[in-house]
């Protein structure tokens, strides 16, 4: 206290320079609540939206994906509950740790955790890294929670396919949207780990069975524990798609390719309704619904049997023999020849240094065009090709619908080839040769046809020259409002030929199964008219077929329509590898129509009508005929 | 005691605002900690623990208040002594949080050195000002750096960034205010500038990884939300979103969701701002200026150096540590760990904080007792 006041003056001093720390404190004061005054009134709004993101966590809510039934209403796809894991990556805090607690965890591959992590895409929607967890992975994920941050188990629906490898290839399967589809318009309001069709109806629909997402706010906090959910979008069920098949047909038509390749396609000629539609080998949907790993893709990608190829709309066969069934409307309709016209088959026909041979040695003697379809002679049609020249048969094939899209509702429909001068300038860059359209008289050479194309074909004689656009789905409810929304048959095409020609070519194919290369599709149930038909693999008719590996055997065509009087049904049948149409191809359609006559399935609305009409007017016309005969 | 008091007249209507500023403060501080810490689920709340140190740092105001400081000067030396072994201690015995070893365990609780060291170097710059004539500028800059300088090195060592700076903030702040001649302060001011580079390069290269990150997330929080920003980044986000009148009490959804980490410690201005918004941040400054107004009538009424410099350095404290806590949490500096006085959860700032309010209103009974 003594020194106190040696230093009075400096007090003084001291006490003036208060000022300074006045001001510096006022000042500083002033420039906190500027810098407060510009965070929570200039930027107030900002900072509360990014608050609110922060407690909330947006959760997608897949919607159900529609149903889909045969023209039954049995069941084909549906939807089960099942987990899914989670990972919203803003709550993750370490995630090299965290692949390795997945990993460990349940087994996963970690390089797999990682790409699901770090792909590209929208931060703040949580990755989905694992589908279909078992009920003890999620109950295992859900112990060590604490220890997940960021990571979470939802109950979702999953494509679930009852009926296995049945229909598969019509049903198709579904996937997570690619990173590609994500970049294209009509995939525009969907978000990674959405799933989509990626096959078959599932992919065709996919827009009306998709459904529409809903979205879930979950107060979170900093820990992921959620609190509440705050607000709920609800997500709207795709709509549910009835078919036209019939389960049952379908799966005695899978059943009767067994285990070799082929496709079998059943249509009602009269509305073009698909009423099965078979393609072997098949695949389980439901595996392929699943995530693949790049291994398991690669088995199914790379199987000799090509599981994935739908052989009824996209594999493409020489039609073989089924050909002269458009090629002998063509020679009526263009005056080639009258059906009397007789010509001279000896098994061979001479066209320039070359001979074309009949697949009868020997040959058929004399033959009108009845016998020729019948006991399908190749001479005939040789001859008659000849003298129509490539155009014009391929302009008739045109018409029957060939070398085009059937317009079926499937992705990725192929069409085939109908050859004429300018396909081959176009595709081969080289001059179209005269002996070429000896071999495209008979369906061979470059000409090819789906077996779809062929079943739409026969379906068109069938019914009397109509062609209707190959109906898959019948009718689609619509989910919000419950509403069932039928689909009209819509007639693609009319046939313009003489309105003799038809019946006559029915007739002798009738003849066809009565008594010529077809007899093995003779039922006692229905009588049927058929064609039987052989597509050559490679350039080989003489010497043993049984010394010819299998994989260059002759694929076995037959293609039929019953009843005769009133066609309900036309058939394809296409077995590859399987030789004769008329041995192997032929019973296959025969017992598939015959299940088809014991189902007795009611005629389609508004066609019945119309059949007793058609009906009455064949009777009419066979008594027309009887006379002149 | 108490009758000292009374017949003393030290208790005036000035005491009456001076001490209910502070509980006033304190009372916000401890029911924003509640807001924070109210479901934690423990016997023994964070909130309760506060209210622990209130009572325990209400002795010490009472003590500080009631002795006569020149005779707590006296002891400034040997108190500083004391501290600086202490702060070696803690350097080998200390408990760690974070990287950093501050604490020195006490049963139940811990106890940290370098809070109470700052007290400590105020009363020893003070008592050193106050008894050493100060001629040139040897005795008034190099020794009394000579005296901070062992301190600050311990208490940098620790590391315990933001009482380092307190402890450079009291002694550039005495040294201001003990009527440095223009001269000296213009070579000292040069001489900073050119050392300034010098000692960036010492202090960056003498900085943990965290205290690194936390300088370098000042510069862009907004680049990495999870990772080095996040304190920064949140805290703006909890002040910003209480707009203009909060979102109220426990509606803080930043802090109760703990987004906001260290809610009722460093950050629990941040708490408070969202819960109270614009309006409750004014009247929080306001009572804060308010009790920094009535230190500086002290200072300006008080009746010897040595008691002017100790309210000067406690003063400078306070302000420095009140704005630089809400000047880091609204992102304005870096986060450098300082607690707000009277507010953030703490046994040991918040004893220190109290015992040294008590001191400058002892400043301010002195002056009268003369009378």
């Amino acid at each position: 206290m003594a020194t106190a006041g040696l230093h009075d003056s400096e007090l003084g001093e001291l006490q003036r320079r208060l000022i300074i720390l006045r001001v510096g404190l006022l000042l500083v004061v002033a420039l906190l609540g500027l810098q407060l005054w510009y965070l929570q009134i200039r930027e107030g709004p900002y900072y509360r939206d990014l608050s609110e993101n922060n407690r909330t966590r947006s959760v997608i809510m897949e919607p159900a994906r529609g149903l889909i039934y045969d023209r039954n209403g049995v069941l084909l796809a549906n939807n089960v509950p099942s987990f899914t894991l989670y990972v919203s990556l803003e709550e993750v805090k370490d995630r090299d740790l965290l692949i390795d607690q997945l990993s460990n965890l349940l087994g996963l591959d970690a390089a797999l955790v990682r790409n699901k992590l770090t792909a590209r895409g929208n931060k703040q929607l949580p990755r989905k890294v694992k589908d279909r967890l078992t009920l003890r992975e999620a109950t295992l994920v859900e112990s060590h929670r604490l220890d997940l941050p960021g990571v979470m188990v939802q109950v979702e629906s999953q494509r679930n396919y009852p009926g296995g490898v049945t229909a598969s290839h019509l049903l198709g399967y579904v996937g997570e949207v690619s990173p590609e589809q994500l970049e294209k318009p009509e995939f525009a309001d969907l978000h990674q780990g959405s799933i989509v069709g990626q096959y078959g109806v599932e992919k065709f629909f996919d827009r009306l069975v998709r459904g529409q997402a809903g979205q879930k706010s979950i107060e979170v906090d900093a820990v992921g524990h959620e609190k509440r959910t705050v607000v709920v979008e609800q997500p709207h069920a795709g709509d549910n798609l009835y078919l036209t098949i019939d389960v049952r047909l379908q799966k005695v038509a899978e059943n009767l390719l067994g285990e070799e390749s082929g496709a079998i396609v059943a249509l009602d000629p009269r509305t073009g309704d698909v009423l099965a539609m078979a393609s072997r080998p098949g695949f389980d949907p439901n595996i392929l619904s699943r995530e693949l790993t790049p291994k398991q893709w690669a088995e199914i990608v790379q199987d000799e049997g090509r599981p994935l190829n739908n052989r009824a709309s996209q594999g493409q066969y020489p039609p073989g023999s089924i050909f002269k069934v458009m090629m002998a409307a063509a020679a009526l309709e263009t005056k080639t020849v009258t059906p009397s016209t007789s010509i001279y088959c000896n098994g061979g026909y001479q066209f320039g240094r070359r001979v074309y041979h009949d697949w009868k040695a020997g040959g058929h003697g004399a033959v009108d065009l009845r016998h020729a379809l019948v006991q399908s002679c190749d001479v005939y049609f040789y001859t008659v090709g000849q003298r129509m020249g490539i155009e014009t048969i391929a302009s008739f094939a045109h018409q029957f619908g060939l070398g085009e899209e059937t317009g079926i509702e499937l992705p990725s429909e192929r069409v085939g080839i109908v050859p004429s001068e300018a396909w081959k300038q176009k595709a081969k860059n080289e001059a179209w040769l005269p002996g070429e359209t000896v071999s495209a008289s008979i369906g061979q050479g470059y000409v090819s046809v789906t077996p779809l194309q062929m079943a739409s074909l026969i379906g068109t004689v069938a019914n009397d020259g109509v062609t209707f656009r190959p109906r898959l789905v019948q009718a689609v409810m619509d989910r919000a409002t419950g509403e069932l929304q039928q689909r009209t048959a819509v007639p693609k095409r009319t046939l313009k030929l003489r309105p003799e020609i038809l019946p006559l070519i029915k007739e002798a194919l009738a003849g066809v199964v009565k008594e010529g290369t077809g007899t093995r599709a003779q039922s006692a149930l229905v009588t049927i008219a058929g064609k039987t038909g052989t597509a050559q693999t490679m350039a080989l008719r003489t010497g043993p077929k049984k010394d010819i590996p299998k994989k260059f055997r002759d694929h076995a065509w037959f293609v039929a329509f019953a009843p005769v009087e009133a066609p309900t049904i036309a058939v394809a049948v296409l077995a590859e590898h399987m030789g004769h149409g008329g041995s192997a191809s032929a019973p296959l359609a025969k017992e598939l129509i015959e299940t088809y006559v014991k189902l007795d399935l009611p005629a389609p609305s508004g066609v019945t009508d119309g059949a007793v009409a058609r009906e009455e007017d064949a009777r009419g016309r066979d008594r027309d005929d009887r006379p002149g005969d | 005691m108490i009758d000292r008091v009374i017949n003393s007249r030290g208790f005036d209507n000035f005491d009456f605002r001076y001490i209910g500023l502070i509980f006033v403060i304190l009372g916000i501080g401890v029911l924003s900690i509640y807001s924070v810490t109210h479901d934690q689920g423990v016997a023994f709340p964070f909130y309760a623990k506060q209210i622990v140190w209130i009572v325990l740092g209400t002795v010490a105001f009472l003590v500080m208040w009631l002795s006569d400081y020149h005779r707590i000067a006296r002891l400034a030396y040997p108190a500083y002594a004391i501290i600086l072994i202490l702060l070696v201690v803690v350097l080998f015995e200390g408990k760690s949080s974070r990287g950093a070893q501050r604490w020195i365990p006490m049963g139940p609780f811990a106890f940290q050195p370098s809070e109470f060291a700052k007290l400590i170097l105020i009363l020893t710059l003070a008592h050193y000002y106050s008894e050493t004539p100060r001629v040139g500028w040897l005795q008034r800059v190099v020794l009394p750096g000579l005296l901070v300088l062992p301190g600050l090195l311990l208490i940098l060592k620790q590391p315990d960034l933001g009482s380092g700076l307190s402890f450079l903030a009291v002694y550039a702040a005495m040294l201001l205010m003990v009527g440095m001649r223009s001269k000296a302060l213009g070579v000292i001011l040069l001489f900073s500038l050119m050392l300034f580079p010098f000692a960036w390069e010492m202090m960056w290269g003498s900085l943990h990884d965290y205290q690194r990150q936390r300088i370098m997330s000042f510069v862009d929080p907004v680049y990495d939300p999870g990772g080095k920003g996040y304190h920064a980044l949140q805290s703006r986000i909890a002040i910003g979103a209480g707009e203009l009148t909060g979102k109220g009490l426990y509606g803080g959804t930043q802090s109760q969701l703990k987004f906001l980490p260290e809610g009722h410690t460093d950050f629990v201005f941040s708490v408070f701002a969202e819960e109270w918004g614009f309006l409750g941040v004014l009247a929080l400054l306001l009572l804060f200026v308010g009790l920094i107004w009535l230190s500086l009538e002290i200072v300006a009424r008080a009746k010897d150096q040595l008691g002017a410099l100790l309210a000067v350095g406690i003063i400078c404290m306070l302000c420095f540590c009140v704005v630089i806590n809400i000047g880091m949490t609204a992102g304005m500096f870096p986060i450098v760990g300082i607690p707000l006085p009277l507010m953030s959860y703490g046994g040991s700032a918040t004893i220190m904080t109290m015992a040294s309010l008590g001191l400058l209103l002892n400043v301010k009974r002195r002056r009268l007792s003369f009378f």
